[in-house]
């Protein structure tokens, strides 16, 4: 029984998207550019009704695109235009600075550009905390997002680079991914806090009062620890599921994720024991610190501890226990990103591509089918295991509540959203859609029940509410419509679109296309 | 395997009666489970998905149902009951089915030719949808179904009791499992599904029409899902926006441990999850309770597919391992 090579179907048009790109693209340029350019028109009118910000936006997104097809020289044209406008609309200097910043990236050659933009964006962040005050008001999503929801959207974006190893780069559907980050998050619960009282070990613990009763870690090597058991259970897991084929494994890994914390909830009365405080959870938890001799060495440069960090003052910014959060959240990640992309132009990465794109020739070639695959599952459980106990340290506490399948389906959504397989994709997706969570889903909500309205009815939704449905949207039209990913890799892109049809080889009248 | 008999074999000589009792109503949770196992081992039978969305449309039919119940205005002593029941039930039989026919032809059909996993988190997003269509619909609390079903004991021996609500439950499954039975095993359209799920290439070749084929699929799961939603909510006498997911994945188990594919095999591993979820939570000597009810399961799950992913009575399928 075999579903894999069904149907016929000329290669160019598979697969839905195709087909209506094909029936779209058969129209005459004239036609098509003037459809669009109404569409986008009759967009901006009816929203400039809505709110005049929001008709703005359309107007220069639309722009945008408009832009790749004129020529250079009207280009810079209609670039300075779209500096200048904002200034005259809004006199928002944020937003002009941050369009004279964009901009040139824009047009700049491909690969100076691929080169630039993770630096430039990497500034961005760090310097977040300072300018976030002083920025603009996005149309529909409000003001921008906070310091303690960037420490959040970044603790997110790590989880996702985690299980975009497994799932992206290894094309291991993995359900569970929750279990991991509940391992890294107890790991640290355990190790860094009072559930323990009768033991009392300080190791390396700087910036906790000696005579705290329990287990006190020094959060560093926690976050390391954190990793290698969450790793550890990684392999412990994968050793016995990992050769079942792709939907039995995505079904086991999901019976882990829920078997976890069923685990914590019930683990206040483990044979007699309480291990992890049931329902209640563990808090609090430690805070990371460099302790009182590094801090006076760097001049307060290095706070003592993050939570009663920090009398410092920064280019006119009071700096908070948050910003430093999400500095050391920053750090991590971009160990992260690092790490994920040497793996994937390493041997081991290569390796498991190979075995995404057909396990049988992968086999053949060579490769270890298990070993690669455990790896897979190691790596990827090792950040997400980061990421869970940095994410526990930050808020001081665990609770079981925290490691619903929901959260495993949100940050699979995230690698989907994003494009599996691209690091720079799942970033702006986790990103985005963690902010949506936090923040974003509520401020919309918000503004709809206050902007929209027909006649004297108003709408009064609870959007929060409805978020796991609107993750489900979103990942409905995403794999119908494009199933690689806002920003895929290319190569997985081809992969989605080819299907699994038995095509020529080497196809003359379509060559170069992809490419 | 043994401990568990020998487990069960103690806590039968401490209490009887209750252990009996208990598998009774193991019993009527696993014609529930059966229900909706049926249309898991279908779907995946025809097409290799596992269909997330198929415990939410057994959500739905729950809400349908008690949508109609409600409008009916069923009461336990009214004398057209049954017959407006069954009513009930059939209407909730074709919503479902409608809905199920619905998502294959918006969600799944455009992606019959994409990778497998991209039909799977698809379904996931599916189901995450309905729950909130359940969610909007009915809000977040529990819905009362009206309390029509008799709790009198039909027989009562020594302790035992067997009531009149479970023995309905049965009453209504069998008939269904047998209709279903004969429609797959006997009819034309039958023979086609059968043969659809053997090579869909080929059969297309033999002038079988496959998209109708796997839409009748879904058609017969979506009406077993309907019905296992009614007799739920009979039974149960709540529905909530999200029992539809946990039910789900215990019916996956079902089928999964029956042999996913095989029709008699989801009834018989429905039924033992129904027996060992009522002896986990309704024992008294050592049971672990109802706090573990879903790590014993999953447990289970993940023991068959690593020791014996062909299931109780599926064949071994060279993929199956």
């Amino acid at each position: 029984m075999s579903s894999e090579d069904l149907l016929p179907a000329p290669p160019d048009v598979v697969g839905f998207r195709n087909v209506l790109r094909a029936k779209w693209q058969a129209k005459p340029q004239s036609h098509r550019w003037a459809i669009t350019a109404s569409l986008e028109a009759l967009l901006a009118i009816l929203l400039f009704f809505v709110d005049s910000s929001l008709g703005y936006a359309v107007v220069v997104i639309a722009a945008l695109f408009w832009l790749k097809r004129l020529a250079p020289m009207h280009r810079l044209i209609v670039q300075g235009a779209l500096i200048v406008l904002p200034l005259a609309i809004s006199q928002n200097w944020s937003l002009v600075l941050m369009f004279a910043i964009a901009f040139p990236l824009f047009w700049l050659d491909h690969d100076i550009r691929g080169k630039l933009l993770p630096f430039v964006a990497l500034l961005a962040a760090v310097a977040y905390p300072f300018y976030q005050p002083h920025l603009f008001t996005i149309p529909v999503f409000g003001v921008w997002p906070d310091v303690f929801t960037g420490v959040v959207m970044v603790v997110f974006v790590m989880m996702a680079c985690g299980l975009n190893i497994v799932v992206g780069y290894a094309g291991l559907l993995d359900l569970g991914y929750v279990a991991f980050y509940a391992t890294g998050a107890y790991t640290a619960a355990w190790f860094a806090s009072e559930q323990f009282p009768g033991k009392n070990l300080h190791f390396g613990a700087i910036g906790i009062q000696h005579d705290l009763p329990g287990i006190h870690v020094s959060l560093w090597l926690l976050l390391l620890a954190a990793g290698l058991v969450t790793a550890a259970s990684g392999v412990i897991i994968g050793l016995p599921t990992l050769r079942l084929r792709g939907d039995y494994l995505a079904i086991v890994t999901l019976g882990f994720g829920e078997i976890l914390p069923q685990v914590a909830r019930n683990g206040d009365h483990l044979f007699g024991n309480n291990i992890t405080n049931g329902p209640n959870g563990i808090t609090p938890l430690d805070s990371p610190g460099f302790g009182h001799g590094l801090s006076q060495v760097t001049g307060g440069f290095l706070p003592e501890n993050y939570l009663t960090c920090c009398k410092a003052h920064l280019l006119g910014h009071a700096v908070s226990s948050q910003d430093v959060f999400f500095w050391t959240a920053l750090v991590l990640l971009v160990i992260t990103v690092f790490c994920s992309l040497r793996m994937r132009e390493s041997r081991l990465g290569r390796a498991w591509i190979a075995i995404r794109e057909d396990e049988t020739a992968a086999a053949a070639m060579g490769i270890p089918l298990m070993r690669t695959k455990t790896w897979a599952y190691a790596s990827g459980a090792f950040f997400g295991g980061i990421a869970g106990a940095y994410y526990a340290s930050f808020k001081s506490a665990t609770f079981p509540g925290d490691f619903f399948f929901n959260i495993s389906v949100f940050i699979l959504c995230m690698v989907i959203l994003g494009g599996m397989g691209n690091i720079w994709g799942v970033i702006i997706g986790a990103a985005f859609l963690s902010y949506l969570d936090r923040e974003g889903l509520a401020n919309t909500g918000s503004w709809i029940n206050t902007h929209v309205h027909v006649a004297s009815w108003h709408p009064n939704i609870d959007v929060p509410l409805y978020s796991s449905g609107i993750y489900g949207v979103i990942i409905v039209l995403v794999m119908l419509f494009r199933p690689e990913g806002l920003l895929p890799s290319r190569r997985r892109a081809a992969e989605m679109h080819e299907g699994v049809h038995d095509q020529p080889l080497y196809d003359v009248a379509h060559s170069g296309e992809q490419a | 395997m043994v401990a568990f008999f020998i487990w069960l074999a103690i806590n039968f000589v401490k209490t009887p009666a209750d252990t009996t009792n208990v598998f009774f109503i193991g019993l009527s949770n696993g014609c529930v489970y059966a229900l909706v196992a049926l249309g898991y081992t279908l779907v995946y039978g025809i097409l290799e998905l596992i269909n997330f969305a198929h415990g939410d449309v057994f959500m739905l039919g729950g809400m349908i149902s008690v949508s109609i119940a409600q409008s009916f205005g069923l009461s336990a002593g009214d004398a057209m009951l049954w017959p407006l029941v069954v009513v009930v039930l059939l209407l909730s039989m074709v919503a479902c089915g409608a809905i199920n026919t619905t998502i294959e032809a918006v969600a799944y059909r455009p992606l019959r030719s994409a990778p497998r996993l991209a039909p799977l988190i698809t379904a996931i997003g599916v189901s995450f949808i309905l729950e909130d269509v359940g969610l909007i619909w009915k809000g977040p609390n529990y819905v009362n179904f009206p309390d029509v079903m008799p709790h009198s004991n039909l027989v009562s021996f020594a302790g035992v009791n067997v009531q009149w609500d479970k023995v309905i439950m049965l009453s209504i499954t069998v008939p269904v499992l047998l209709l279903l039975l004969y429609l797959v095993q006997e009819t034309r359209q039958g023979k086609a599904m059968r043969a659809t799920a053997q090579d869909m290439d080929a059969s297309a070749i033999m002038g079988i029409d496959v998209n109708r084929t796997i839409s009748f699929t879904f058609l017969i799961a979506g009406t077993l899902a309907g019905a296992a939603g009614l007799l739920y909510s009979l039974y149960f006498q709540t529905v909530r926006f999200d029992q539809g997911f946990q039910l789900g994945l215990i019916a996956f188990t079902a089928a999964v441990l029956g042999g996913i594919g095989n029709l008699p095999g989801a009834v018989l591993g429905a039924l033992v999850i129904g027996l060992i979820q009522a002896f986990n939570e309704g024992l008294q000597w050592h049971a672990p309770g109802s706090d573990w009810t879903q790590s014993i399961v999953f447990s289970i799950l993940i023991l068959i597919l690593v020791f014996r992913p062909e299931g109780l009575l599926g064949e071994r399928t060279p993929e199956g391992g």
